[in-house]
């Protein structure tokens, strides 16, 4: 009896310590990939509910997610150093592409975003996302830290000038997420906090001055966030119905597949950038409880994955991606709920549709790469 | 020139730590604020978004409950329900609109002159919800369309209820008619309850008695995508979705008598007039006639306009209801009130016998005041002045009542104001006096004695309704019980059949009327049938039990006052109006009756005849014998009167006038 129940004991130590060892030779962080797995599973089940049971939409996302598995177990087996090294030729490859969609991209919804590379279609700005931090970590990687002023001029450029090519597509969600990305490496790096906030309060002031050179549509939105109900047919109706959709679903929700505001068309874009809202409508508080858990959960190990990193380029990309893995969550969560203005961020894993998904894994990729190699580097 | 910085890795992971701890306060400080917006929107506010989310997805959809029928006193059904068909149309299943359209007019099924106005209306409607195009059709236009039916993708009969008078004309002013909402009534009536209903009362019982009738409407909830679209296979978001049933209306059982509104509407045929009977010891009215009718089944259908325009430039004016709304002189029928208000005043001496010559006037004055046709009544008394319907003896009647007595005795018996009939639209009559004079006619010449005079014989500014007098003829009848005319005698629920009855309504008792005058006047109104000096003695000579009568006969123009009259030479419109009061039997009575006839000469020559044919078919068997009388039903009374009412008789009748009684 004892030698069995020992037996048994020891075995499936041995099956846990076996299933350490083929993620230790993928090169990837079990907890962060068991929360991950969790997450996209979750939104697996969301999406077939919110896309009214299409199995095609759950199929492609299937699909998306394992070519993000894909890219993210390949560049968790490529070292820092390469990383590192490739950061400018990316970097550079994404302001030639953005370049390209300025000149012959697809037009789509009034917005120039695409790229038409054979049947896939693909959006360099998901590229920046990843190519601007890793520029910046590069750029700080030799440089005595903190930042002095002309450091922080260079990154400035090295900022702003794919965000300017974003923003004119249009796309100022994007070029907004690029920005924070840059701005959250030169934090991390140790910027000085009276620089921070001087710089905060350039950025309201340039921000002001942004308002008067935005679009009709962009300013639209920004106002109609302050007061949703004085459109309630058109740019309030998003903020308005989702909303209700979160509201109605109260403590428990209405039950997977019985939300009333995703099945009957009420909520827009309940399959990308609202999917938040189904999950609230369906499982309620408690459901978006254990979603932002996850999310909780993936930040975390993700953050103190960073802090383990011996290199300035890698906790300074690491701790990047996971902060702006966080922002993503927070906007798409606010925006959802009325908090922050209505702009075009899906929430990370569950959305459907777009590059995103690929972009996050492959961020991940590179976080697990940059530690599982942390022993190489020196 | 700063000093050359060294990169210190342990520093620099110092800093990082440093900040990514500062970054996680802030992630945490973000993470609550989401937290709390949620709780907010799901726990604080969640029953506002969940009546928000409901009002969303979900319709109510109207189902209309039956309104009542409407029965007569043995149960025949006088108004009803029927299905019928209208043409309906789904925008978004008609592949070409207007040469749909274009093709249904060549069917006749709409008018080609209507096509622009109904593609705007269509065009104004949701694309999927069906547009009602064409209502009411008629059996041979649902036959029409229905072989051609594949021709029309996307256009389809539907079924609908609406309003039927199975008897068509008959009793329509009494019962009324149904039709569209039009806005000013929209604007008064509860909308929400009425939504889905199509057909509101306008006239009659159905307009009076509209929210027993109507019922309450019940709903159905459908889901909606945000489209409005109808979800056909809800599956699970069924379990949020509602449904009550329609209570269906009341029906009202009224108190008409077929047989006799029957045989009051075809006597009135081809002339302008009235017949009221009633129940005098409950007000219950027999028979409520008016001539001529229309068919209020032209209403709950949508009368054309030609249809309509023909009814209201008829200068009969069908749509007109005399009974209740017929102003008029009335004659030397008001001579049995005059009679009664100065016996009790004590003015008249009824055995008192004086000379009445062919005309009178008034002491001080030379203006004359004939008899009719100049006639010379001889020395009478009361009894023969009413049997005579001597005009000269009521001329005198009237000027020793003066006209304060008269304005305040003429109320009793009902007139200057309404019967208080559950019918809308009754007019209240006028009884003139000097303050209404002087009122109305504040330049005038004031009252005038001569005024007061032609009162006596119901002439000059007085006005009664038919309705009032029948009313009158009922007080006369119950010798003073003046119950308020009604039709509605019981509320019926159409699913258990349990009958409310309504208790009839004693408005007033003229106690202070003697029993001896009642017997007086009501003697001489026997006497005006039996008597062959009597007004109405060729009418009723063949009447096989004692009836009592009076005629009237008033007068239009002037020439007719001086006598100086001959029917035919005058123009119609300027002839007499014929009127009848008569009530039977005498001394238990079960039917009180007015009639009027418009511009047919004198009382006992157009309204007797019809008065006559009415008591003997409410009154008398197959076999010419009078029937018994029903057993009436016994209702709560004042103690004094409860006895009277039970019997159907006045329990102080004189041994003679009981040995009188059939």
């Amino acid at each position: 009896m004892m030698r069995q129940a020992i037996a048994t004991g020891s075995s499936a130590r041995r099956t846990l310590s076996g299933a350490a060892r083929v993620l230790l030779a993928l090169k990837l962080d079990g907890p962060l990939t068991f929360g991950l797995g969790l997450t996209a599973g979750y939104g697996l089940l969301v999406l077939f509910s919110a896309s009214g049971g299409n199995l095609r939409m759950l199929i492609g996302t299937v699909l998306r997610l394992a070519l993000g598995i894909a890219v993210m177990l390949a560049l968790a087996r490529l070292s820092p150093n390469l990383l590192r090294r490739a950061s400018p030729w990316l970097y550079g490859l994404g302001i030639l592409l953005l370049l390209a969609v300025a000149a012959v991209g697809h037009v789509h919804l009034g917005a120039k975003r695409w790229l038409e590379l054979g049947p896939v279609q693909f959006q360099p700005s998901e590229l920046l996302k990843i190519a601007v931090p890793m520029m910046c970590a590069w750029y700080l990687h030799e440089r005595a830290l903190p930042p002095r002023w002309r450091d922080l001029a260079v990154l400035g450029v090295i900022i702003l000038v794919p965000v300017a090519l974003v923003a004119k597509e249009p796309d100022l969600g994007t070029a907004a997420l690029i920005a924070a990305a840059g701005a959250v490496v030169i934090f991390l790096s140790g910027l000085r906090a009276r620089v921070v906030i001087a710089l905060l309060l350039l950025a309201v002031v340039a921000f002001g001055l942004g308002l008067r050179f935005m679009h009709g549509y962009q300013r639209a939105r920004l106002l109609t966030f302050l007061d949703p109900q004085a459109h309630p047919l058109s740019s309030g109706y998003h903020i308005i119905q989702s909303q209700i959709a979160v509201g109605s679903g109260g403590m428990f929700g209405k039950g997977w597949m019985a939300g009333s505001q995703a099945r009957l068309d009420f909520l827009p874009e309940r399959t990308t950038d609202f999917i938040f809202a189904v999950v609230g409508e369906e499982f309620g508080l408690l459901g978006l409880a254990v979603l932002l858990l996850l999310y909780t959960f993936v930040i975390g190990r993700s953050l103190y994955l960073a802090m383990q990193c011996p290199d300035t380029f890698s906790r300074l990309l690491g701790g990047a991606i996971a902060v702006t893995f966080f922002i993503y969550v927070f906007i798409n969560a606010g925006m959802v709920t009325g908090l922050v203005p209505v702009v075009g961020v899906p929430l990370p894993l569950v959305s459907y549709g777009g590059s995103s998904i690929v972009t996050e894994l492959s961020g991940f990729g590179i976080l697990m790469s940059l530690f599982s190699h942390r022993k190489l580097m020196g | 020139m700063s000093p050359v910085r060294i990169k210190d890795n342990w520093r620099e992971q110092r800093i990082f730590v440093r900040r990514v701890w500062f970054v996680t306060a802030l992630m945490v400080i973000a993470a609550i604020a989401v937290f709390a917006r949620l709780y907010y929107l799901q726990v604080l506010r969640r029953h506002y978004y969940e009546d928000l989310s409901v009002a969303n997805g979900v319709r109510t959809v109207p189902i209309p409950a039956a309104r009542g029928l409407i029965v007569d006193r043995d149960g025949q059904i006088m108004a009803s329900n029927r299905p019928t068909f209208e043409l309906q149309l789904t925008p978004d299943e008609v592949p070409d609109l207007r040469g749909s359209l274009q093709r249904l007019a060549k069917l006749a099924l709409v008018r080609e002159s209507d096509i622009p106005e109904l593609i705007r209306a269509i065009k104004s409607q949701l694309s999927f919800d069906p547009v009602p195009i064409r209502v009411q059709l008629s059996e041979s236009q649902v036959a029409r369309f229905a072989v051609r039916r594949f021709e029309f993708p996307g256009i389809n009969i539907s079924p609908q209820q609406s309003r039927w008078y199975p008897l068509k004309n008959l009793g329509v002013f009494a019962i009324g008619y149904v039709g569209p909402i039009s806005a000013s009534e929209l604007a008064h009536i509860n909308q929400a309850a009425y939504a889905g209903t199509a057909l509101i009362g306008k006239s009659g019982i159905e307009a009076q008695y509209e929210h027993v009738l109507h019922g309450t409407n019940g709903y159905r909830q459908v889901l909606v995508n945000a489209l409005g679209r109808e979800v056909r296979r809800p599956g699970v978001l069924a379990r949020q979705l509602h449904e009550k049933p329609p209570v269906p209306g009341d029906d009202v059982i009224v108190s008409l008598d077929l047989k006799i509104q029957r045989l009051a509407e075809k006597l009135l045929k081809g002339q302008d007039g009235a017949v009221v009977a009633l129940n005098p010891w409950n007000g219950n009215v027999i028979a409520l006639a008016s001539s001529p009718t229309f068919n209020p089944n032209l209403f709950a259908r949508g009368i054309s306009e030609k249809q309509y325009l023909a009814l209201v430039n008829n200068p009969d004016n069908p749509l007109f209801d005399r009974a209740l709304r017929s102003q008029l002189p009335i004659g030397s029928t008001i001579k049995p009130a005059i009679a009664l208000g100065a016996l009790t005043e004590g003015v008249l001496n009824p055995t008192k016998r004086i000379y009445a010559g062919s005309d009178w006037h008034l002491p001080g004055s030379d203006h004359m005041f004939h008899n009719y046709k100049h006639e010379v009544c001889g020395r009478i008394g009361l009894n023969m002045a009413i049997i005579m319907s001597c005009d000269v003896y009521f001329y005198q009647v009237a000027y020793k009542m003066g006209i304060e007595r008269l304005g305040a005795w003429l109320p009793n018996f009902g007139f200057g104001k309404p019967t208080g009939i559950d019918v809308p639209g009754e007019q209240s009559g006028l009884v003139p006096t000097p303050a209404w004079m002087a009122k109305h006619y504040p330049h005038g010449y004031g009252w005038y004695p001569g005024d007061t005079v032609i009162l006596g014989i119901g002439q000059g500014t007085f006005l009664a309704t038919p309705l009032q007098l029948a009313h009158y003829a009922g007080i006369l009848a119950t010798r003073g019980l003046s119950f308020r005319p009604r039709l509605a005698t019981g509320l019926r629920n159409p699913l258990t059949h349990k009958i409310h009855w309504k208790r009839p309504v004693l408005d007033g008792n003229l106690t202070m009327i003697s029993r001896s005058s009642w017997q007086v006047v009501i003697k001489a109104m026997h006497g005006v049938t039996t008597n062959p000096r009597g007004t109405a003695y060729w009418d009723m000579i063949n009447a096989t039990y004692p009836i009592a009568a009076k005629t009237g006969t008033a007068q239009l123009t002037r020439e007719e006052a001086n006598g100086d009259y001959n029917l035919k030479a005058t123009p119609k419109k300027l002839r007499d109006d014929s009127w009848f009061i008569t009530f039977a039997p005498l001394y238990k009575p079960r039917i009180a009756i007015a009639v009027l006839v418009e511009h047919a000469g004198a009382g006992a020559r157009a309204a007797g005849p019809i008065a006559m044919k009415i008591l003997n078919a409410y009154l008398l068997g197959p076999n010419g014998k009078l029937l018994p009388a029903t057993p009436r039903a016994r209702y709560s009374m004042p103690r004094d009167i409860a006895p009277r009412v039970a019997a159907g008789v006045d329990p102080t009748l004189t041994a003679t006038e009981r040995a009188a009684q059939p």
